[in-house]
């Protein structure tokens, strides 16, 4: 009795001590939003609109919102931008990712796993090396500058048949006797693809397209490149990041966190909603490597 | 043995190219006219045999090479040797003469063999076809042809456009900055005003001096604190991660899902926001050090970006924020696949905690996420976005070349050499040094996974 009763005590303790350690870990895991969001609602008018030393907003105020709506900037242009580009890359890299996956994982023609070994090894290059090529490249067909947008989406789209691996990893795991009943009853690949494979596939394909539809948002490197300084191809990442380190940021902070409040608002909810899809993609490709 | 199995292999490429040429040599001995002719006018056998769709194929394809070297090749492929001799420039009279683009040269001529040699491939399938079809009496007609595509050959269908896609934008990009890596294109040498042209092996001899104005010192410094951070971001991330990851998964702890979800928020939010104002908030005048220093606990605001050491401990921690909530949403399933009979019966034994975590969970963990510790070692080498958001490589310093700062990282030294010093050679020999380190790690590593060298091990 005295021994059950011990455990008991000692099973609460432990489960209080966790309780704490996790309050603590939820407050260190959302203290920056909510900072974010606070100081996104402080005016750059009425106060200042760079870094100051208090948190919360004297006074409660939308005017750095009122700012990016205002037609100062192009803010409503680059949000349109990224959110076309993102768009665009999520359906292309998808269509591109099935393809290769359903080619590699049912099919068996010569070359194939030689070209499984070159594509891995092309993964090993860092992408930021060929950066200047790629913009030349993109300049013969002139989709730099003003016309970043739709080079963005070709260059994330043509590279994109390389990320299969997690794709595969998911088709191989779909029996293969289902493909040879199909085909005994006289379907063709391209049939098995698309009425038997896609519609089976679906956890896998809104994963890709989820991973594909949020790297735009947060592509700052190669979209500043390509736009070279055009402010019409920019995208939300390559504008909003001059308000952080440009000279004059003491007086854009605020208007850099309204700016990212609603950026991140469509993106975070998106996400949250097929969080189950994206968490079966990364643990399978976490495991089959 | 593995050098042995690489000669084999050498060996056997070459036997290989010996026996197709020799059968290219019988096929013309042996075939009727129309095959012959069509070792010259591709597809004609084809059409000949009244095969539409191959023939046009591939009299279109011989059509467009033959087009595309003479109007567009061939005149960027001769000068590759030099890559342009002619500097633009104003004559007397003050008019702009344009003088060779060796950028252009090197790179429409790196595409010119790639279009070279995928037309020998072509006219070798040509060849093989019209072998195949002069013995035999029905031939697969023109219909069967395209449908084919849609069945037997759908990976054709399906592989072309993406190979295609990598071949423009990945491999010749790749091969023509491999190519930068042996010229001096840099800030002096910019086409189309300047010429560049090749230097041997000078870049990569730079690299390696220490000596002033070398890169040795520099490139040491940067490389081992690459390793460093992705040492510690690996393996800090994953144990940590996996600690919550147990926490959550803890019998009796209630809202299991609002936790998940309150961890996850870091990797929802896109990373150039969350990041950038992270950044901001350990920033000199940032929020943390505005606030320590109200409540009078520091009089100086701590260097977090601008001593060195601070700095990387800074990034190395902010990174937890960013990694652990990956971890855990990979380590949560896993962790519940272990059976709880293992658990109970080390109970039975008297195991505490500890001791149950290192004997049964921890091995059975590295077994299955061995592939993802490698993955995200290779990863974290190449983690451009949280050392380039947090604080641009900073503290920048003189005693580094190429304007590296302490807490650089190969891949962003390499952005920043292509930036901000136009140093095009030297970012294209850092490079190839980033895919020199993840393919060795990656092979190493590769061959000592348990799970690689063992598959049956937990099943």
């Amino acid at each position: 009795m005295a021994k059950q009763h011990n455990m008991r005590t000692r099973k609460r303790i432990s489960n209080t001590i966790a309780y704490i350690v996790l309050i603590l870990i939820s407050i260190i895991w959302l203290f920056p939003f909510v900072c974010l969001v606070l100081q996104s609602f402080r005016s750059y008018i009425t106060e200042l609109g760079g870094m100051v030393d208090y948190l919360v907003p004297k006074k409660f105020s939308l005017d750095s919102y009122k700012f990016l709506f205002s037609g100062e900037t192009k803010f409503l242009k680059w949000y349109g931008n990224t959110l076309i580009i993102a768009i665009f890359v999520a359906i292309g890299q998808t269509a591109f990712v099935l393809c290769v996956s359903y080619a590699l994982s049912r099919m068996r023609f010569k070359g194939r796993t030689l070209l499984m070994r070159f594509w891995l090894i092309l993964g090993m290059f860092p992408g930021f090396l060929t950066m200047i090529c790629l913009y030349f490249l993109l300049k013969q067909f002139g989709l730099t500058q003003a016309g970043a947008v739709p080079g963005l989406i070709l260059i994330s789209v043509a590279s994109s048949g390389m990320g299969y691996y997690v794709c595969k990893g998911y088709f191989d795991t779909i029996p293969k006797s289902l493909d040879e009943a199909a085909r005994i009853d006289g379907a063709t690949r391209a049939q098995i693809f698309i009425k038997m494979i896609i519609p089976l596939s679906k956890p896998m394909i809104i994963y890709t397209a989820l991973t594909a539809f949020m790297a735009p948002w947060c592509d700052y490197v190669f979209a500043s490149y390509v736009a070279f300084g055009n402010d019409n191809g920019y995208n939300v990442a390559v504008a909003m990041q001059r308000w952080v380190w440009t000279n004059d940021f003491q007086g854009y902070f605020t208007r850099f966190c309204a700016g990212g409040v609603l950026v991140a608002i469509p993106v975070t909810v998106l996400f949250l909603c097929l969080q189950k899809y994206y968490v079966e993609g990364v643990t399978g490709g976490a495991v089959k490597g | 043995m593995a050098d042995k199995k690489k000669k084999g292999k050498v060996s056997g490429a070459f036997k290989a190219v010996g026996t197709d040429i020799k059968d290219i040599g019988t096929t013309f001995a042996k075939g009727d006219w129309k095959t012959r002719v069509s070792f010259l006018i591709m597809g004609f056998g084809q059409l000949t045999r009244k095969q539409w769709v191959r023939g046009i194929a591939f009299l279109g394809a011989e059509v467009l090479f033959i087009l595309y070297m003479v109007f567009f090749g061939a005149g960027y492929l001769k000068d590759i040797g030099t890559l342009g001799t002619k500097v633009g420039g104003y004559d007397a009279n003050y008019v702009y003469t344009y003088g060779d683009n060796s950028f252009l040269i090197l790179l429409y001529s790196i595409l010119s063999i790639f279009v070279i040699f995928a037309f020998i491939f072509v006219w070798r399938l040509n060849i093989r076809d019209n072998k195949n079809n002069q013995n035999k009496l029905i031939l697969p007609s023109n219909k069967a042809d395209i449908a084919s595509l849609f069945d037997e050959h759908f990976d054709k269908t399906l592989l072309t456009l993406p190979v295609l896609g990598v071949f423009m934008f990945v491999l010749l990009p790749i091969i023509f900055m491999i190519c930068i890596a042996f010229t001096n294109y840099d800030a002096t040498h910019q086409s189309p005003t300047n010429l560049f042209t090749w230097v041997g092996f000078d870049n990569f001899k730079n690299l390696f001096s220490i000596g002033t104005g070398g890169f040795g010192k520099t490139f040491g410094t940067v490389l081992s604190w690459t390793l460093i951070w992705a040492f510690f971001a690996t393996f800090l991330n994953y144990f940590l991660g996996m600690a919550v990851a147990i926490l959550i998964n803890k019998k009796g702890i209630k809202f299991k899902k609002l936790w998940r979800t309150i961890l996850v928020m870091t990797i929802a939010i896109p990373q150039f926001i969350s990041l950038l104002y992270v950044g901001k908030m350990f920033a000199n005048d940032g929020l943390v050090n505005m606030y320590l220093m109200k409540w009078g606990w520091i009089s100086q605001p701590i260097p977090f970006w601008t001593n060195p050491t601070l700095a990387k401990i800074t990034i190395i921690v902010i990174n937890l924020w960013v990694g652990i909530p990956y971890v855990m949403l990979i380590t949560t399933g896993l962790l519940m696949n272990i059976p709880e009979e293992l658990y109970e019966s080390a109970k039975i034994d008297g195991a505490n905690a500890f001791q149950t975590f290192r004997k049964i969970t921890l091995p059975y963990m590295l077994f299955v996420t061995g592939p993802y510790l490698l993955t995200s070692f290779t990863g974290n080498l190449n983690n451009f976005n949280i050392i380039y958001l947090l604080n641009q490589g900073k503290p920048q310093s003189l005693s580094l070349s190429g304007g590296a700062g302490y807490t650089d990282l190969l891949v962003t030294w390499l952005y920043k050499m292509t930036v901000n010093d136009t140093n095009y050679k030297m970012a294209a020999v850092i490079g190839i040094m980033v895919f020199v380190v993840t393919a060795v790690i990656s092979l190493v590593v590769y061959n000592l996974l348990p799970s690689v060298k063992d598959e049956e091990g937990f099943q």
